[in-house]
């Protein structure tokens, strides 16, 4: 087996929840005996060598100008996350995250304007709806979940034939319980088909312990994913693109 | 000094010293007076052996502007206390920084938090001047090498419905300013990545035209790492380079802090090119970029390009130790070609930064910014004479000792104490007229609970608070738009939470002020502080925001100087040193000044982050009880102001060595995991505060009440009070808590021996009514999801009024 499981989160210009995601993968998680640890990926990286999964965090990356995630994509290390993710390997994107995961094509649809043009930060009901996935094994499928959004930019759109595969494939493994931004199916989180590359508008990481702004909730996404890894690391692993 | 030792290169022919004719002609333009002129012509005279030129001229303009060198107000702050064993930096720097003592391996912790208003700007162009007010407060903040952990704001507007003082245009405007304030706050935080954790909102008709727009920023330091603006004078210090980082100098803000000191009028549209704009993106670069510079020991001193620019850092960072720097604007980048040296001077363009760094090490600091993309350029010299020279295409444009800018601008200090205004006095003397406004009775208690709950004022903000990204960092346990402080937790160095947490709010009291100051903002600062200790924090330092109308209007200056004394009596109390604030006068319409308004920013430190509480009831049994002191009154309470339509007569006297009592008596609480919440009797009184009580917190997800409570306030009416003073009138001194039946004992015993009242009020209850009496009578039972459908809906409605 491996020296435990090694995160990478991703570092553009404008992230600012790298730390959010980080802190607890370098804490709280080994403390209660997962073996990971975290590194960053700056955005100029064109390798992403020696991390088991990749965590694209939210943020403004490049000011969210042109359109969110529109400028990010074109940053050197997209084209790593890609061979990455064709490899099977897992790529978790929230929130400015899911948006780049659009705007690269690792993602089908896209991320529009919240219906009432106006920034949304609230805990919202949703339902997993896939728990075929490494980020999601933990879940109860069906369960009412809550999570933070914080979001200008989450209204999911795509066109009739995408969310008929989508719905089709059980792709979709989050949904609001309510209209909450517009987006079509109400649809917080995708995966791609093959199940390893999960968007997610709401932020898992702000949602580790319980309080009187957030439920606990995001801790199994996590849980999940490193349990996933655990197991998935005693395997081969294919060989890495350098 | 002498002349003769001055002046490597030749003063620029273009900018000949102005001559007498000259500078009369270009006085009013520079909002300077006569007096202050002789004044800078003898400073320039003494030190030059000549008079400045316009380039000059234009930089005293600013610096010797209220907003720069408070000089209509210094006076009265010098009368503040300052110091305090927890305070690592008082006022000077860009911030003060208080000390929560240390984390588990040894590192000091510092708290760096200021406030600053951004109140001229927003009611030209209220995204921008609202967002720039925020992006300006954040650099104060990590130019002390602090990283921004939160920010708060308050804000003040104009009436958004039209009534007897507000015209349908006008609350149009008050909306549409509001309305887009918030989003320029909202997009500048949330982009930067620094949660909004609290913040309040008034509207009163009296900032019609001019609304306030305080911003606060708190981050963290650790260890002896405060960057400092003062460079060293000894020889290390002497020929080191200045860099300029950050955004492109334009044509933007030309003057901001010279218009910042003028009352606003119809014609003050004209000034748009004074607001500038401001890019968060940018922000968040720079925050990184510095962060990291200082990291590596190499910068000497720091500061931020604000109000007057490049003027005013160039002065501020040499005239601390008194050195000089040698700058060249040919090489400060430029957004367009061709732009005069005053431009240059005055600049308030956003997102930029002056360093200076130690010799030999300019590669290192700017292979930072270069990594973060940042324009960044050498651009002059720390030299020993105490002279700030500017050169422009190899000639000198300007050249004036910093000193003479900053430490020797005209001071005029009036009486700290004057005298009140005959007008002030006949308000505040003015008595309830019982038979114009006879006491209510007790089937209309409900509609009048109704119409208080349902007055923005007092109605749940978080139409607005949802645009502002209070989770962001991960920190945050407690945001203040349904409790009385925002709460978030401190990491140490390497990102482990220590278990303490830190509490802030920001608190105004603009009524009370405006009918007696130094209640009024004694009666702040107590609240402020009650705030606080609801949540579980003992209340450390407070930084002001002194927003006044012109100060040489006689009913502004006595407003403004009776405030800064009761500011001072009640931090001395509560050992809550001031360290630092801002000062923002002029704030006037029409001819017509807003309502005083002294705002409170004050921190708090929770030593446990477990040990904290919500405002609002969380078990249904729960004994529900009134600490401290009931006294209620009518005069500048927003019942008043519903009912009568202004205020008048006295507000809510404070109780300096009972509320010390108190705040200690909740700490005691909260250390024995007493209180299951905590809110203190505030704006509509007694009866608001306890509908509040019921209101499920905003982000749970439930939207709907599940508890209520059931009171009798007989107990309270010890000295047969009006109906409506007893649930409307509003008082200091007073907190309804919950706590579980089993703690009733231990809350009755501290109180006793603490000498702090304790009232059972009545209890929590499962099902969601809430039910007020007064003995055997009964006054209200209403239905709370009918209640709660009021209080969260009416600002969504007073925002979107179309018609």
């Amino acid at each position: 087996m491996r020296n435990g499981t090694t995160i990478g989160i991703v570092r553009f210009p404008g992230s600012n929840c790298e730390q959010d995601c980080f802190e607890p993968l370098r804490h709280d998680f080994p403390e209660q005996g997962y073996a990971v640890q975290a590194r960053y990926l700056w955005h100029r990286s064109g390798s992403v060598d020696g991390v088991d999964a990749i965590l694209i965090p939210g943020g403004f990356s490049f000011g969210d100008y042109l359109r969110s995630g529109a400028l990010a994509q074109l940053s050197p290390v997209i084209r790593a996350i890609r061979e990455f993710a064709d490899q099977g390997r897992p790529v978790l994107g929230i929130c400015n995250g899911f948006q780049i995961l659009t705007e690269s094509g690792l993602l089908p649809g896209a991320l529009t304007q919240n219906r009432q043009k106006q920034f949304l930060c609230q805990t919202v009901a949703m339902r997993v709806e896939n728990i075929t996935t490494p980020f999601t094994q933990q879940y109860t499928q069906g369960k009412t979940i809550h999570l933070p959004i914080a979001h200008a930019d989450g209204c999911y759109v795509a066109d009739d034939e995408t969310l008929d595969q989508l719905e089709a494939n059980q792709q979709v493994v989050f949904r609001t319980l309510m209209d909450v931004n517009g987006s079509d199916n109400d649809i917080a989180g995708i995966c791609n088909k093959a199940g390893n590359v999960l968007g997610m508008m709401p932020h898992p990481e702000r949602a580790l312990t319980p309080s009187a702004l957030t439920s606990a909730h995001g801790r199994t996404l996590f849980e999940s994913l490193l349990t996933w890894l655990a197991t998935n690391n005693n395997a081969p692993l294919p060989t890495l693109a350098c | 000094m002498p002349a003769a030792t001055l002046s490597p290169a030749k003063l620029s022919a273009v900018y000949p010293p102005l001559t007498e004719l000259q500078a009369h002609n270009a006085l009013p333009g520079f909002n300077l007076t006569a007096s202050e002129y002789a004044l800078i012509d003898a400073g320039m005279q003494q030190a030059l052996g000549r008079a400045p030129n316009m380039n000059e001229l234009a930089m005293f303009s600013v610096l010797w502007s209220e907003h720069c060198c408070y000089k209509h107000s210094k006076h009265l702050l010098k009368t503040l206390p300052t110091e305090g064993e927890r305070i690592l930096q008082g006022p000077g720097e860009n911030a003060g920084v208080v000390s929560l003592g240390k984390d588990s391996t040894g590192e000091t912790l510092g708290l760096a938090f200021k406030i600053e208003s951004h109140n001229h700007p927003t009611a030209i162009e209220p995204h921008q001047g609202a967002a720039t007010g925020v992006g300006g407060i954040l650099r104060d903040i990590f130019t002390m090498n602090a990283r921004p952990i939160a920010s708060l704001n308050a804000l003040r507007f104009g009436s958004l419905q039209p009534n007897e003082t507000t015209t349908e245009a006008q609350a149009a405007r008050n909306r549409y300013l509001l309305r887009h304030a918030v989003e320029g706050i909202a997009h500048y935080g949330n982009c930067v990545g620094v949660p909004t954790i609290g913040g309040e909102i008034s509207l009163d008709a009296r900032y019609n035209g001019n609304p306030l727009v305080n911003a606060m920023a708190i981050g963290l330091v650790y260890g002896d790492t405060l960057m400092q603006s003062g460079m060293p004078a000894d020889a290390a210090g002497i020929g080191n380079p200045v860099i300029y980082v950050g955004s492109d100098t334009g044509k933007d803000g030309m003057g901001g802090a010279a218009f910042a000191s003028k009352e606003l009028d119809e014609s003050s549209a004209d000034d748009r090119p004074a607001v500038q704009v401001g890019d968060p993106f940018l922000e968040k670069l720079l925050i990184e970029a510095c962060l990291e510079a200082f990291a590596t020991g190499y910068v000497v001193s720091a500061q931020d390009m604000g109000a007057a620019g490049l003027t005013c850092s160039g002065a501020e960072m040499s005239a601390k130790n008194n050195l000089g720097m040698t700058i060249d604007l040919d090489k400060v980048p430029a957004r367009e070609p061709g732009m005069l040296p005053h431009e240059y001077l005055l600049s308030e363009s956003q997102e930029r930064m002056l360093f200076v760094v130690a010799r030999g090490h300019e590669a290192d600091v700017m292979a930072i910014f270069e990594k973060w993309d940042l324009a960044a350029s050498v651009v002059g010299t720390v030299v020993a004479e105490p002279v700030l020279t500017f050169t422009h295409q190899g000639e000198v444009v300007a050249q004036v000792p910093p000193r003479l800018l900053t430490d020797d601008a005209p001071l005029y200090e009036e009486a700290l104490s004057p005298p009140e205004p005959e007008t002030l006095r006949a308000r505040r003397e003015k008595n309830w007229d019982d038979a114009a406004w006879p006491d209510i009775q007790p089937n209309e208690v409900g509609h009048w609970l109704k119409t208080l709950l349902g007055h923005p004022n007092m109605a749940n903000p978080s139409p607005i608070y949802q645009q502002y990204d209070r989770h962001v960092r991960n920190n945050t346990r407690l945001s203040s738009e349904t409790n009385t402080s925002g709460v978030i937790r401190i990491r140490d160095k390497q990102g482990k939470p220590t278990g303490k947490a830190i509490a802030a709010t920001v608190d105004g009291r603009s009524w009370d002020v405006l009918l007696n100051p130094h209640a009024g903002a004694a009666g702040t600062v107590a609240e402020a502080a009650r705030n606080l200790v609801c949540v579980g924090a003992e209340p450390l330092a407070v930084t002001n925001n002194l927003n006044f109308g012109d100060p040489e209007k006689p009913d502004n200056y006595y407003h403004m100087a009776m405030a800064v004394k009761g500011m001072g009596q009640a931090c001395v109390a509560f050992n809550t040193p001031v360290t630092g604030g801002n000062v923002s006068l002029y704030n006037e319409h029409g001819g017509a000044p807003i309502l005083p308004s002294p705002v409170i920013g004050m921190v708090g430190l929770l030593e446990d982050d477990a040990q904290t509480c919500g405002a609002s009831f969380t078990q249904p049994g729960d004994v529900i009880a009134l600490l401290g002191g009931f006294n209620p009154g009518l005069g500048a309470s927003q019942y008043q102001l519903a009912r009568c339509g202004t205020v008048f007569g006295e507000p809510p006297a404070v109780d300096l060595a009972m509320e010390k009592a108190l705040q200690a008596l909740m700490l005691t609480g909260h250390h024995g995991a007493w209180w299951h919440s905590a809110t203190d009797v505030s704006l509509g009184g007694l009866a608001v505060t306890v509908a509040e009580g019921c209101m499920p917190t905003s982000l749970t997800s439930a939207k709907h009440p599940v508890l209520g409570a059931s009171i009798d306030v007989a107990v309270l009416d010890t000295n047969d009070r009006r109906l409506d003073t007893l649930l409307f009138g509003e008082t200091h001194g007073a907190i309804v808590v919950s706590f579980s039946p089993e703690k009733h004992a231990a809350v009755e015993a501290a109180c006793q021996a603490a000498g702090v009242g304790c009232t059972v009020l009545g209890t929590v209850t499962e099902s969601p009514t809430l039910t007020l009496s007064k003995g055997d009578t009964s006054l209200v039972s209403a239905d709370m999801t009918e209640l709660f459908n009021v209080w969260s809906t009416a600002f969504g409605h007073a925002l979107e009024r179309t018609h």
